[in-house]
């Protein structure tokens, strides 16, 4: 017993006293004694029968096959008794022929088969009427307990020696067998188990066989939980064979990551078991387990406890492995979605631009023929040129607005130099801004911002197209870069009429116009996306009034810590 | 630009690989009134085969072709000859043009793109192609500087301008490829060496650098230009 609490890891050992035997109670007691000195570290706990019946139920540990057998053994009895009787008439007649040392061993014969059959109890009782029934009716003076000679003492000590022992023996090797059987059925379940989960492609398939296999190994009924999104458990369809079980404590298991009810140190009062499904990645729900009334106390011996934390664990594997299919299921068509969105934008993109590239080629070409001609019409023609860029430029922004939204743009962060991405805007911007004063604060000395240089290039080319759309020419228009704290700070800022007051945000949203209808030409696209872009950067853009007039549009970008320039070697 | 210069212009050929007719058409037009030779394709595997057979002096080569990889065609052609390529290619897909670049291409120009931009850009390879051969002489003049190559001296105005070694090599390596962008990584192997080539912060420092000593306005450089996304140009001026 020691050996095997050793063996579980025990800290604890509780006995049940009873009272209602005393030699036993007094056996016990001598047991518990001899207990505690081999093993100072076990706490032993004795539990008299007057205790709540959940607590007593626990310590009956060690044979739990006889319980609830009682009919069964009174039986074994019995059969000792008349297998006594049996060799008794049996022997009778043949003493004459045979010694009295061969009598004994036909009642030795009776004592191992009884061993075999009914066990210990029985066997210790036949070994018993065997020394009683060879002296009472073999040894002489016959029909009287005494005996004349004293040889026969020796007979008898020996006889109910090797009686009791072999009957021991016996009864253990069968009790073995028996455990084995039962060790080997229940591997059995458990690997076929294993294999059937291993091939469930739904949750319901867990449950179903999670279901068989609870009912053929342990007898009992099970039910799993799922939780659902919010990591509420839910009560999954009602079917024949569910236990009656309390929500509310397997929410408690589902949410501690412990076990409940039954043989545990929560509720124990509780007939049913909580196990939580414990899968490497987290919990995936709760397996109750209500034993059948007729054998209460299947799944609280501790084999039999482990067997369903084994269990519980496969089906927590066999869930978490059908959540990650189905999410892997979800990323597939995520990816598909993604890049079906992609080709369409592609060509979208290509299907719109090659058209109008040819188109701005040869109204090109057509204008220029015409102005060498000295046509009148080469103006037109010049005009369909003009045209057809904006149209090609709306359509980038309506792409790029797209391409923005589908919110996984990917930036193309490298360290930048501000003062070169102004640099490039301007040149970009030339001719819509030669004839404007134009104030540049850029200081050489700024760090390096890690960003996407062509789409911060943009938001500087759509701020100061809007700095030239909308002020009258001639105005000053300026930028101003500066470092602050931790971001660098950018403003496009001009002279001229500023922004009416309380639409500093509304001209982020798409489509607005600085202007309703105004003939100045644009979509109300340009600041939106400059928002979306400076958003993916994690920087801030927001409009201010500037003083004394004229307005001034302002982003920030997030600096991280400089890269490392090695120092030229001198020469 | 000299009258000699013109006249090897004029006659040479020009192959445009580009599955679309229309562009193809208004582009051989634009090439054709200026006096090129033009001769077309309108898949790589054609395009490889009439560059083989016809010897262009200069292909123009849109990277959205269906059948194949632009970059794998400038591959294929750079393995037995020099002729100047120039790349078509949409604004937004600056990686397709660095690709390009990189893989050899000497220029590349934007959809939409107009007439004089794309006769700008033809000139300015088939002149470098045709100088390629010759000796570049050891002073250099753009603007006001003046780089002495062989004696590794630059001035600007009459002031002599003090560029560390790091600089004067960048420079150098701008100004041998006059008006032809140089791709970040290309730069970056060049003058720093095959291990920095994916530490641009370098190359925008001693850009930084190099356009504060060089440039009247260093905010809005005129011969140092950058190409977003892509690299620098030196325009000759």
């Amino acid at each position: 017993m020691l050996d095997y609490a050793r063996r579980n890891n025990l800290a604890q050992i509780v006995m049940g006293r009873s009272t209602r035997a005393r030699l036993r109670w007094w056996g016990r007691q001598s047991f518990s004694r001899r207990l505690s000195a081999q093993a100072p570290d076990i706490d032993l706990i004795a539990v008299a029968r007057e205790e709540d019946r959940a607590r007593r139920e626990t310590s009956v540990e060690v044979e739990p096959r006889e319980h609830g057998k009682r009919a069964a053994r009174l039986f074994g009895y019995l059969y000792a008794a008349l297998t006594c009787t049996a060799i008794t008439l049996f022997a009778t007649p043949l003493r004459h022929y045979f010694d009295l040392a061969n009598i004994v061993m036909l009642f030795l014969l009776g004592v191992v088969f009884i061993a075999y059959r009914f066990g210990r109890g029985p066997s210790a009782l036949a070994a018993v009427l065997s020394v009683a029934s060879f002296d009472f009716f073999f040894v002489s003076p016959r029909f009287t307990f005494a005996v004349s000679d004293v040889q026969y003492l020796v007979t008898f000590a020996v006889m109910l020696i090797v009686g009791l022992v072999t009957g021991h023996l016996t009864a253990g090797l069968r009790y073995q067998a028996r455990v084995a059987g039962y060790r080997e059925e229940r591997a059995r379940n458990l690997s076929e188990m294993a294999k059937s989960l291993s091939s469930a492609l739904v949750e319901t398939q867990v449950v179903e066989i999670s279901d068989k296999f609870v009912e053929s190994s342990f007898r009992a009924k099970a039910a799993i939980l799922l939780p659902d999104l919010s990591d509420r458990l839910e009560m999954p369809p009602a079917h024949g064979a569910m236990p009656a079980y309390d929500l509310a404590v397997a929410q408690w298991c589902y949410d501690k990551n412990e076990p409940a009810g039954a043989g545990t140190d929560t509720l124990p009062a509780n007939p049913q078991l909580y196990l939580p499904l414990k899968a490497p990645m987290r919990v995936r729900g709760v397996l109750v387990v209500e034993p059948s009334n007729a054998r209460p106390l299947m799944i609280m011996i501790p084999e039999q406890r482990r067997l369903l934390d084994t269990f519980a664990a496969l089906v927590a594997i066999a869930l978490e492995r059908i959540h990650f299919v189905s999410v892997a299921q979800d990323t597939l068509i995520k990816m598909e979605s993604e890049r079906l969105r992609n080709t369409l934008l592609a060509a979208l993109s290509h299907d719109l631009r090659t058209p109008l590239t040819a188109l701005v080629g040869l109204a090109e070409t057509l204008s220029l023929e015409l102005a060498a001609a000295q046509s009148d019409h080469a103006d037109k023609a010049r005009v369909i040129r003009e045209q057809a860029l904006r149209t090609s430029k709306l359509v980038s922004n309506l792409l790029e607005m797209a391409r923005l939204q589908s919110g996984e743009v990917k930036l193309r962060k490298d360290w930048q130099s501000i003062e070169e991405i102004v640099g490039s805007a301007l040149q970009a911007l030339d001719p819509a801004l030669t004839e404007r004063p134009l104030k540049l604060d850029v200081p050489a000395n700024l760090p390096l911002v890690r960003c996407d240089a062509l789409l911060i290039e943009r938001v500087l080319v759509n701020l100061l197209e809007n700095a030239t759309k909308y002020t009258p020419p001639g105005t000053t228009i300026g930028v101003t870069a500066t470092r602050a704290d931790e971001v660098l700070r950018v403003e496009v800022w001009d002279e001229g009429p500023g922004l009416s007051p309380g639409r500093e945000r509304v001209i982020f949203e798409k489509f607005a116009r600085g202007q309703k209808e105004s003939i100045i030409p644009g979509t109300g696209l340009g600041l939106a996306i400059c928002e979306a872009i400076i958003a993916a950067h994690e920087g801030k853009i927001w409009a201010e009034h500037r003083t004394p007039h004229g307005a001034r549009f302002i982003f920030t970008l997030p600096l991280d810590e400089q890269p490392v320039v090695e120092p030229e070697a001198r020469p | 630009m000299n009258p000699g210069e013109g006249r090897i212009e004029t006659h040479s050929a020009v192959l445009i690989v580009e599955d679309e007719k229309e562009i193809r058409r208004f582009v051989r037009h634009a090439l054709e009134a200026e006096g090129f030779r033009v001769c077309e394709a309108d898949t790589l595997q054609r395009g490889l085969i009439e560059a083989g057979t016809r010897k262009p002096d200069l292909v123009i080569l849109d990277l959205g072709l269906p059948d194949g990889d632009g970059a794998d065609f400038i591959r294929e052609v750079r393995a037995w000859s020099t002729m100047p390529i120039v790349v078509l290619s949409a604004r937004v897909e600056e990686h397709d043009k660095v690709e390009a670049l990189d893989a050899g291409a000497d220029d590349y120009l934007s959809k939409p793109f107009g007439v004089a931009e794309l006769l700008a850009r033809v000139r300015a390879s088939l002149r470098r192609s045709v100088r390629a051969g010759e000796e570049q002489g050891p002073l250099v003049r753009f603007g006001d500087v003046v780089v002495d190559l062989a004696n590794r001296q630059v001035s600007k105005g009459d002031q002599g301008v003090h560029l560390t070694q790091i600089e004067f090599r960048l420079l150098a390596v701008l100004l041998s490829h006059p008006g032809k962008v140089l791709t970040h990584r290309q730069l970056l192997r060049d003058v720093w060496g095959p291990a920095y080539v994916e530490r641009s912060h370098y190359l925008r420092i001693y850009m930084g650098h190099l356009r504060q000593k060089l440039e009247d306005d260093p905010a809005r450089p005129k011969q140092l230009i950058t190409e977003t996304g892509i690299g620098y140009r030196f325009v000759p001026a």
